[in-house]
């Protein structure tokens, strides 16, 4: 007979006690598979490895033949006062159109052991659906590159030169936000504290925002927070970009020129 | 297959034991497409082994068998693979850093990261070596638009709420990305050495050097001395080429790893 786990039996034991059942090695028969006394017969044993005392007398009463079924109650009315309280309390031992008899184990509830989640979803495989599409995509990527490479050269001034330095000079455009702000803050603040904590507040997105829906209409605030962000910096970098001359002033572009190289 | 269409070839081809070249070429292909090598890298499903058909398992072998196309799921959410759900966006990113590695060793082969012959090698490259101008614009280019599209990527992903649970700790990881994208642009900056990457390099390690409490000593690690020069120039290249290819690779091995994990593609709305 296989060994029953540790945890099973504890669990056992408890759910015996809270029904008022005699708890098998309980405090009076010592520790869990201890063996039970020689004299005691195996079907007293209460020993959870042994037959239960109403099956072992139900099989003897098999044995004797169906013409006595009284015998059963009557083996079993012998056994030991322990076991006797069990088989008044067990399912009644209905027999089977065979004569076979069935005993429920336990009953185990699918939520406790595995999550089920019966919501059929609408899937398709990714060969070729979601492949194909890739694959154009990045086809469409690399003409697009190789186009625009050959058409556009890439900057390349004169070499660096620390006595010369151009007017104005311009971070790389996606700092050019961050070289606006340090026009109005001091450079510990525009160029450390906020995108620091532009950075921070993006990981803590998830963890602020606590409304579970995705649906656009359920959060208004969450998104014009985010347009507001995103259009904040936009600007900041355009401004950057394009309205800033000699001397990192205001110029308009269709007037100056563009001082800017990607 | 291959022992049959032997025996084929002397018996039926053209009766002296000789083979036409055609016989000789397919045999050829059969024993190829029989060895080992072949079979080790084309596996069940794959559209150049014999016997492919669109069937559901050929179709879910495509995906199992392949080394790269394992990275997706056999299957995914029917809402997941339209394009104007995504947009593309995180797979083009990805790609541009694709085109950006391997346009970026080409690179390297003619570039030396020193103050005296940096610049010089980037000249050169553009004038004297074939498609050497053609591949450092793509380089440049792809740069640009890797920092777009991650941008983009991160917008998509707020504007669909795919940042909330369980999806918290990818976003988490996506807004590093996004950071490590940036300072791989910004490392390349500095490379060709000319005017404009030195005066952006100064405007930026200034900022950096506003650090509060440890300022100085961030600037001065940053620029291997107290202001940018050829020691700057090696530090920059290695972070460039090294570290931060490096770093940003394992992030995303974990963030394309989250995905899936999480349950692909977040939605419908």
């Amino acid at each position: 007979m296989t060994e029953v786990p540790e945890h099973l039996l504890r669990r056992s034991k408890e759910r015996r006690a809270a029904l008022g059942l005699p708890v098998p090695g309980g405090p009076e028969a010592g520790a869990p598979g201890a063996s039970a006394p020689a004299e005691a017969s195996p079907a007293a044993a209460g020993d959870s490895e042994k037959i239960p005392p109403h099956l072992l007398a139900r099989s003897q009463a098999q044995g004797e033949g169906q013409a006595q079924p009284a015998a059963a109650t009557a083996t079993a009315g012998a056994a030991p006062a322990g076991a006797a309280t069990a088989v008044a309390t067990a399912p009644p031992q209905a027999k089977g159109p065979e004569g076979h008899t069935q005993r429920l184990l336990t009953v185990v509830k699918a939520g406790s052991i595995q999550d089920v989640r019966a919501t059929p979803t609408d899937k398709v495989h990714v060969w070729p659906h979601l492949l194909i599409g890739e694959f154009v995509a990045c086809m469409a990527m690399s003409a697009f590159l190789l186009v625009f490479s050959a058409l556009v050269n890439a900057p390349l001034l004169a070499s660096a030169n620390y006595n010369f330095t151009p007017n104005p000079s311009k971070a790389p455009w996606y700092f050019l936000g961050l070289q606006e702000l340090l026009t109005m803050f001091h450079p510990m603040v525009a160029g450390v504290t906020i995108p620091g904590i532009g950075i921070f507040a993006l990981m803590l997105a998830p963890f602020s925002d606590r409304n579970p829906s995705i649906k656009p209409e359920d959060r208004k605030f969450a998104i014009a927070l985010f347009t507001l962000f995103i259009m904040f910096w936009a600007v900041l970098v355009i401004i950057g970009c394009f309205f800033r001359g000699p001397g990192f002033n205001f110029t308009f572009p269709w007037r100056d020129g563009v001082f800017f190289d990607l | 297959m291959a022992r049959r269409l032997r025996g084929n070839g002397n018996g039926s081809g053209n009766g002296n034991g000789h083979r036409t070249p055609g016989q000789r070429l397919a045999e050829v292909g059969e024993k190829v497409r029989g060895s080992q090598a072949w079979t080790s890298i084309f596996r069940p499903g794959s559209i150049f082994r014999k016997g492919y058909t669109d069937s559901p398992r050929n179709r879910s072998y495509v995906i199992m068998n392949s080394l790269l196309y394992h990275l997706h799921p056999v299957k995914v959410k029917r809402h997941a693979v339209k394009v104007s759900y995504t947009l593309c966006l995180g797979g083009l990113s990805f790609f541009l850093f694709i085109i950006l590695t391997v346009t970026g060793i080409f690179l390297m082969f003619f570039y030396r990261p020193t103050a005296v012959s940096a610049w010089n090698d980037i000249r050169t490259l553009e004038t004297s070596v074939s498609f050497g101008l053609l591949v450092r614009n793509m380089h440049r280019w792809a740069a640009h638009l890797m920092v777009l599209s991650v941008f983009l990527h991160m917008s998509r992903v707020f504007y669909h709420g795919a940042y909330k649970p369980p999806r918290e700790f990818n976003w988490v990881i996506g807004v590093v990305l996004l950071t490590l994208t940036l300072l791989l642009s910004f490392t390349g900056y500095l490379l060709p050495w000319d005017q404009l990457s030195l005066w952006a390099v100064t405007v930026g390690t200034n900022m950096m050097g506003y650090t509060p409490v440890f300022g100085t000593q961030v600037k001065f690690a940053l620029l291997g001395g107290v202001e940018i020069g050829t020691d700057t120039l090696l530090r920059w290249y290695v972070l460039h080429v090294l570290m931060l290819p490096f770093v940003i690779v394992i992030f995303m091995a974990v963030h394309f790893w989250r995905v899936r994990k999480d349950g692909g593609l977040s939605g419908p709305l």
